[in-house]
């Protein structure tokens, strides 16, 4: 284990973004958001920054193909791929884990070569939650926040940071910053984890009932009458979906830049009725049924796929985010248990 | 294969357009070069896209048997449907696939006696499997083809149907059209009643596509005259833009159509929340 004294941190995010780009949480008057690192910049001491960290491997927006369109003929151009490598510091265990299951969609057969390459660039350092909040409730998913995986897991006390590689990149971009960090005992950081988890098992939302989200129980959830009681007061604004760092689906769309076309793919919401609309209508009519998507997507829909995992991590955005107040941990509540 | 290979799209070229009906065209699409752009199983679709104006999922109508080229035929209902229709000779178009698990024409149908139950351009698809199990005539049993459409001038590859498998031994076709018609000496009334009256052997196995009430009462009726749902396949289509399960749309329950379907066997989709 590597340590390196708070007040010097700068040091290591000089050092970090010598030779790559950094990443890490700054505060804004909108709250905290991952920011590119510059002389001076402050790393936010927030919880979660606003948005997850899906950004970095799946942006917002991205460019695909472009297109040069003359008469009859049409000419395909190939984007070049961004090949800057990059280092994302302060992700939380729940954002962390969040990229394990982007990785079960982007790269199974057939291989999302966008969302690898920005993977293969990417090196993500790991922060121990401090402080975790009342909308916290990643451990039901089976996560440790006082683990909190990546490439380099680090732990905060009053005034040190320690630091622990966890794969070879993550020894490797140690190694680079050799210079600025000092050794550290195995279990300097173990008093750290021993208050978190103290924290942690006084939070309210710590054991949601999900034995009732299993594949064999697909139809009774898709069919319970709670569906229109629950997302009565949904907007359908997608807030959750944007914030979720889970959400991946996306849409395909054309820009006419006027020198040509640009194909780009775009975060995209299962709550808006545009997402299923096609020639011969819409299976997904109201928001009682674009609502239900979501939560059975997460919650049995991506489990029965993906060997049980649900597509949650408990960072609880959107428990914060929702205007009406409406989020996963009222439709686990409402629909969980093994005897509803 | 990657994603890099299927979300890029390769070129096309139209080499012909027929005009079927008042709404459908037939495209036949070539590559730059000549011959095809891929090869496919019956059944399965491509994304055929006017960059700028639009990119959808269309199921490809020529057998894989045709070595020359593919066919798609389209009906007019839209942005991108519009911009189709008024192609010529000589237009490019972007192509992706080939998506979706097709028809088991080389494992469950082998062997078996196929009955071909279409509605409008619900055609489309099956057409893709009737010319594959014609040339490759010993490996099924006997064919019978139930299509109807609202009107004559709305029957999709009629030339074909007449012309060809009309007259090939061990083909049956029941043509139908919704209303009484000037010129019109054949069957009127609705695919599901016809398929009651024609009453087949229940050994046989039935594909259906069509409009969705159309599959609702065919099944229903094929139910009543004895036949498992086990024995009946269909095709579905809901909304797509990746093709590859990935980007989040196309799903029924847990099931995906571009990628799990577009076809299911009746008794798969009992397993699978109605909606669709």
């Amino acid at each position: 284990m590597k340590q390196i004294k708070l007040d010097s941190i700068q040091s290591l995010f000089k050092a970090l973004s010598a030779t790559r780009t950094l990443y890490l949480p700054v505060d804004t008057p909108a709250g905290a958001d991952f920011k590119k690192y510059e002389d001076g910049v402050l790393w936010s001491g927030a919880l979660n920054p606003n948005r997850s960290a899906k950004d970095f491997f799946f942006p917002q927006t991205e460019n695909m193909v472009d297109f040069k369109v003359e008469g009859k003929t049409i000419e395909i151009i190939e984007p070049t791929r961004p090949d800057e490598d990059f280092v994302v510091f302060g992700v939380r265990a729940c954002d962390a884990r969040s990229f394990e299951l982007l990785d079960k969609v982007f790269l199974c057969d057939p291989v999302d070569t966008y969302y690898q390459n920005r993977r293969e660039h990417g090196v993500i350092v790991t922060v121990c939650c401090n402080k975790p909040a009342e909308t916290c409730f990643c451990t039901n998913f089976g996560i440790d926040p006082t683990a909190p995986g990546g490439d380099v897991a680090c732990w905060q006390d009053d005034d040190t940071l320690y630091l622990q590689a966890n794969t070879k990149a993550g020894e490797a971009l140690l190694n680079s910053v050799a210079d600025v960090l000092a050794e550290a005992d195995d279990s300097a950081a173990d008093s750290v984890k021993e208050t978190v988890k103290a924290i942690m098992a006084k939070l309210p939302i710590q054991n949601l009932d999900l034995s009732a989200f299993t594949e064999d129980n697909l139809l009774n959830l898709f069919g319970s009458e709670q569906w229109k009681k629950l997302s009565e007061a949904c907007l359908g604004c997608g807030t959750c979906t944007f914030v979720c760092p889970t959400c991946q689906c996306y849409d395909i769309k054309d820009f006419d830049t006027g020198h040509g076309i640009k194909r780009f793919r775009c975060w995209d919401s299962c709550m808006y009725s545009e997402f299923t609309r096609c020639a011969h209508g819409n299976p997904r009519l109201s928001q009682v049924e674009r609502f239900r998507q979501r939560f059975m997507h997460k919650l049995v829909y991506f489990p029965a796929n993906n060997n049980g995992d649900f597509s949650c991590v408990g960072c609880g955005r959107c428990l914060a985010k929702c205007p009406i107040s409406m989020n996963i941990v009222k439709v686990i509540k409402a629909l969980g248990g093994a005897n509803k | 294969m990657s994603v890099q290979e299927t979300l890029i799209p390769k070129l096309g070229v139209v080499t012909d357009v027929r005009i079927d009906t008042p709404d459908v065209k037939t495209f036949r699409v070539n590559a730059l070069d000549g011959g095809k752009v891929f090869d496919h199983m019956p059944g399965q679709c491509a994304m055929l896209s006017i960059p700028g104006v639009g990119e959808a999922m269309f199921s490809i109508t020529s057998s894989p048997t045709n070595t020359e080229f593919m066919e798609f035929s389209i009906k007019k209902c839209g942005c991108l449907t519009n911009w189709l229709h008024q192609m010529e000779e000589g237009q490019q178009i972007t192509i992706r696939g080939p998506y979706g698990n097709g028809f088991p024409v080389e494992t469950e149908f082998k062997g078996k006696d196929m009955v071909f139950v279409a509605g409008g351009i619900g055609l489309a698809p099956l057409r893709s499997v009737i010319n594959y199990v014609r040339d490759n005539r010993q490996n099924y049993g006997t064919v019978d083809i139930v299509y109807g459409s609202r009107s004559m001038e709305d029957l999709v590859d009629y030339k074909e149907i007449i012309d060809v498998w009309c007259k090939e031994e061990g083909i049956n076709v029941y043509l139908t059209i919704d209303r009484e018609q000037e010129g019109w000496d054949g069957h009127v009334g609705f695919v599901p009643n016809y398929v009651k009256e024609l009453g087949f052997d229940t050994n046989k196995t039935v594909i259906i596509c069509g409009p969705p009430i159309m599959i609702k009462f065919t099944l229903a009726g094929l139910i009543e005259l004895g036949f498992d749902k086990t024995q009946v396949y269909t095709t579905m289509e809901l909304k797509m833009k990746c093709g590859v399960g990935k980007c989040g749309r196309c799903n029924i329950g847990a099931k995906y159509v571009c990628k799990d379907g577009p076809v299911f066997r009746c008794d798969q989709l009992d397993e699978m929340p109605n909606e669709y």
